[in-house]
C-alpha cells in the first residue's frame, strides 16, 4: 500500500524527515537538448528534485513538461512548474494528466509573471484560474478523482503539490495568511522566493510556526547565491517583491575584486546552516540561476551530500 | 461610462483619403463626457480634416452632426435622409456607434474615429481609470467593494501575487497593486477572515468567454 | 518674386497683452499688418477648435499671447492655453503640418516692445516655414 500522496523522491525524502534540497533548471530558449542534459548532469545526485520552470519571466522556452521528461531520462527528478498565465482550466487539467502519465510526480503551481515583462508583450494572457485555484484543482483531481466540473477521472494523477510563497512582498502582514490559504487549498510543500533578509524571514517563519503551518506543509526557503554586486543591485531595484538588505550589498562590495561570487556563496552557505536549525524549515530550494555547474560545490560545502536514498 | 481615445489624425486621414464628402458623427453619451466624441470634438475633427486637405492641395467637404446617442436606433435614424450624400461617415462614438450606423445604413462606408478603451470613470480632470470588466457576475462585495477582475493585472481572485511591490503592481510602478488595496481595506474594516476564504474558479460564461452577449427584458418589450 | 507674407492670427489676453499693445502703440512700435489680433478676456477660454479655425480659414500661423505663468490674471488661464496649444501642435503633426506654426508667448502689461517683437518673430518664423498650402 502507498501511504504517499505521490511517491515522488522529494515526498519520500521529506516524509522520512531528511532536510530536503531542491534545485532549479530553466529549459533552453530553443530545442537544445544537449544544453539541457548538461545542466541536468550538474544537478544529478546533488539535489532531491529539480524545478523545471515554465516560460519563466514570460519568455518562450521549451515547455516545462518536455524539459521535465528530458531531465527525468537523465536521472534527475523533476518538479514540473505550471503557470496560470498561459493555460485555461482545460489545458491545465489536461497537462496534469499528461505529466503524470509520463511519470512526473511533483508539480509547482504558480500564477506566472505577467507577459508584459517577457519577449511576447503583445500576447493575450489567460488567468482563467489563479495559482490558489490551480492548487485546489490538482488536489481535487488527486484526492477526489474529479475534474473541476465534478466529472470522475479515469485513473487520477497522484501529484505532490507545491506552491510558491513570497514572504517579502507587500502587504507583509498578509503574506503568512496567504501561505495558510495555499496550504488549506492543498499545497503539500512550499518553496519561497529567494531569501536575503534573514531578519524578516525569521519573523515570517515564527508566524508560520505559531499558526502550525509547518505541521501541515513542508516549507523550503529559497536561496540564490549572489554572483556579483550588479546582480544584488538588480535584484534589489528591479525584481518586484525582492528584499535585499543594504548590509548584504555592503558585504559583497567589501569582498574585493574577483571575490564577490565567493562571498555570495559564503552568505548562501550561512543561510543554509541557519535554515537547518530553524524551526519549521523542512529543506532548502537552491535557485542557482544559470549557475548549475556550481551546484555540486555548493551542495558539498553545505554538507548536503550525499543525498539520502529513500 | 465607456472611455475612448481619439485615433491619430494621420490614421483617419488615411482612412478617408479617397473621399471628398465626409460626415463626422458624434454622440452625446459617454464619449461627450470623456471629451472625445461630443459636438466639440466633432468640430475639431472636421476642422482638422479640412486643414489637412488644404495642405495637400485638395478639398474635402466635412459636415458635422452629434446624435443624442448612437447606441439607440431611433437616434441613428435621424440621419437617414442625409447619409446617402456622403462618401464616408466617421463615427466618434464608442465601438457600438459605428456598428449601429453600418447596420442601419448597409451601403454607407463607416469608419471608427476613436479607440474604445474601457469602462471606467474620471479620477481627476483628464484622467480616467478602468473599474469594470463587464464579467456579468459582480463579486466586488467579496473584495471590499473593489474589483480584482478588472483591476488586478492577472484578475486574481485569491491574490495578491508575489509581484506586489510596495503597493505597486509588477507590470509598472505607475499601476497600483489592487490586491494591496483590497487587503488593507479589509484589514481596516476588521474583515480579513473573509479574504482568507478560498474563492473557487469563476464561471466566465457570463463574460465575453461565453460568446457574444445579449439581454432581453420581456417587461420592456413592445 | 515677392516675399511671402504669412497670415497670422494672434489671440491676446486683454489683461496683459492688449495693455502691452496699447503701450506699444504709444511708443509707435507698429504691429506688422499681417498679424490679426483677437482680444480675449482670458486665454484660458480659448478652445482647441478656436485655435484650429484660423488654419481652416487659411492662416499660416497662430499664436496665443497671455500672462506670465506666475502672474496670470485668472491664476491658471495661460497654463491651460499652453496645454491646448500643445494639443493643437500634436494634431498638426499628425496631419503633416509643422507644429511650429502655433506657439504661446508670455507677456506682461508693461512689455510694449516685447509685444510687437513677438509678432515680428512669429512672422519671421512662419515665413521661414513657408505657406501652409501646397
Amino acid at each position: 500500500m502507498s501511504e504517499f500522496k505521490s511517491g515522488s523522491n522529494l515526498e519520500k525524502v521529506l516524509r522520512a524527515g531528511h532536510f530536503a534540497f531542491t534545485g532549479e533548471c530553466g529549459p533552453p530558449t530553443g530545442a537544445n537538448v544537449e544544453a539541457l542534459k548538461k545542466k541536468a548532469a550538474y544537478l544529478k545526485g546533488m539535489v532531491d528534485a529539480v524545478n523545471i520552470t515554465d516560460n519563466q519571466t514570460a519568455v518562450v522556452r521549451m515547455p516545462s513538461w518536455a524539459a521535465s521528461l528530458i531531465v527525468m531520462q537523465e536521472g534527475v527528478e523533476p518538479n514540473f512548474q505550471m503557470v496560470c498565465r498561459d493555460r485555461n482550466r482545460l489545458a491545465a487539467q489536461s497537462d496534469v494528466l499528461g505529466i503524470y502519465a509520463h511519470g512526473i510526480r511533483n508539480m509547482l503551481c504558480l500564477s506566472g509573471d505577467h507577459q508584459k515583462f517577457g519577449n511576447h508583450p503583445d500576447a493575450k494572457n489567460v488567468y482563467d484560474i489563479d495559482s490558489m485555484q490551480l492548487i485546489h484543482t490538482v488536489k481535487t483531481m488527486r484526492d477526489e478523482g474529479k475534474f473541476l466540473n465534478g466529472q470522475d477521472i479515469d485513473v487520477p494523477p497522484k501529484i505532490f503539490i507545491g506552491a510558491a510563497s513570497n514572504p517579502f512582498a507587500e502587504p507583509f502582514e498578509y503574506r503568512v495568511h496567504r501561505l495558510a490559504k495555499k496550504i488549506a487549498a492543498g499545497a503539500d510543500f512550499v518553496q519561497t522566493q529567494c531569501i536575503y533578509n534573514m531578519d524578516r524571514f525569521r519573523e515570517f517563519m515564527k508566524q508560520a510556526v505559531d499558526m502550525g503551518l509547518h505541521e501541515k506543509c513542508y516549507i523550503l526557503p529559497g536561496v540564490t547565491p549572489m554572483k556579483s554586486v550588479g546582480m544584488a543591485l538588480y535584484m534589489s531595484r528591479s525584481v518586484p517583491g525582492m528584499d535585499v538588505p543594504e548590509d548584504l550589498i555592503k558585504r559583497l562590495r567589501g569582498a574585493g575584486k574577483g571575490k564577490v561570487a565567493e562571498e555570495g556563496i559564503r552568505f548562501a552557505l550561512e543561510q543554509i546552516e541557519e535554515f537547518k536549525e530553524m524551526e519549521g524549515v523542512a529543506g532548502v530550494h537552491l535557485m542557482a540561476i544559470e549557475w548549475e555547474h556550481r551546484v555540486p560545490e555548493i551542495a558539498e560545502r553545505a554538507g548536503m551530500l550525499p543525498r539520502p536514498s529513500v | 461610462m465607456i472611455i475612448a481615445e481619439a485615433k491619430p489624425n494621420s490614421e483617419l486621414l488615411e482612412m478617408v483619403s479617397d473621399c471628398s464628402k465626409v460626415l463626422v458623427v458624434g454622440c452625446k453619451g459617454c464619449v461627450t463626457v470623456c471629451n472625445v466624441g461630443g459636438a466639440k470634438e466633432v468640430g475639431v475633427l472636421a476642422a482638422t480634416l479640412k486643414i489637412a486637405r488644404r495642405r495637400q492641395g485638395r478639398t474635402i467637404a466635412v459636415d458635422e452632426v452629434t446624435l443624442e446617442r448612437q447606441c439607440d436606433p431611433e437616434y441613428v435614424d435621424e440621419i437617414k435622409d442625409r447619409i446617402g450624400d456622403y462618401d464616408a461617415v466617421i463615427s466618434i462614438a464608442c465601438g457600438v456607434g459605428p456598428q449601429f450606423l453600418s447596420e442601419r445604413y448597409p451601403s454607407a462606408r463607416v469608419f471608427p474615429g476613436v479607440n474604445t478603451k474601457f469602462m471606467g470613470g474620471a479620477v481627476a480632470h483628464g484622467v480616467w481609470e478602468e473599474r469594470c470588466a463587464g464579467c456579468g457576475q459582480c463579486v466586488i462585495h467579496n473584495f471590499g467593494g473593489i474589483c480584482p477582475i478588472a483591476r488586478c493585472s492577472k484578475s486574481l481572485q485569491n491574490g495578491p501575487c508575489g509581484g506586489s511591490d510596495h503597493g505597486k503592481c509588477e507590470i509598472s510602478k505607475d499601476v497600483d497593486c489592487i490586491w494591496d488595496v483590497i487587503v488593507r481595506k479589509m484589514m481596516s474594516q476588521g474583515r480579513l477572515d473573509e479574504l482568507l476564504k478560498f474563492r473557487p474558479p469563476k464561471s466566465w460564461t457570463t463574460s465575453r468567454d461565453g460568446g457574444p452577449r445579449k439581454m432581453i427584458r420581456e417587461e420592456l418589450r413592445i | 518674386m515677392d516675399e511671402f507674407t504669412p497670415r497670422i492670427v494672434a489671440f491676446c489676453c486683454s489683461n496683459c497683452a492688449a495693455a502691452a499693445a496699447t503701450i506699444a502703440d504709444g511708443l509707435q512700435h507698429v504691429l506688422p499688418e499681417n498679424v490679426k489680433i483677437i482680444q480675449v478676456p482670458c486665454t484660458g477660454r480659448i478652445e482647441v477648435l478656436h485655435l484650429l479655425k484660423p488654419f481652416e480659414e487659411g492662416a499660416d500661423g497662430v499664436y496665443v499671447a497671455g500672462c506670465q505663468e506666475d502672474s496670470c490674471r485668472y491664476t491658471s488661464g495661460i497654463s491651460k492655453a499652453a496645454r491646448r496649444v500643445a494639443h493643437v501642435q500634436k494634431i498638426l503633426e499628425e496631419i503633416a503640418i509643422e507644429p511650429e506654426r502655433i506657439a504661446v508667448f508670455n507677456v506682461s502689461a508693461g512689455m510694449g516692445h516685447a509685444f510687437t517683437e513677438i509678432a515680428r518673430e512669429m512672422t519671421r518664423k512662419v515665413r521661414e516655414i513657408g505657406p501652409i498650402q501646397a
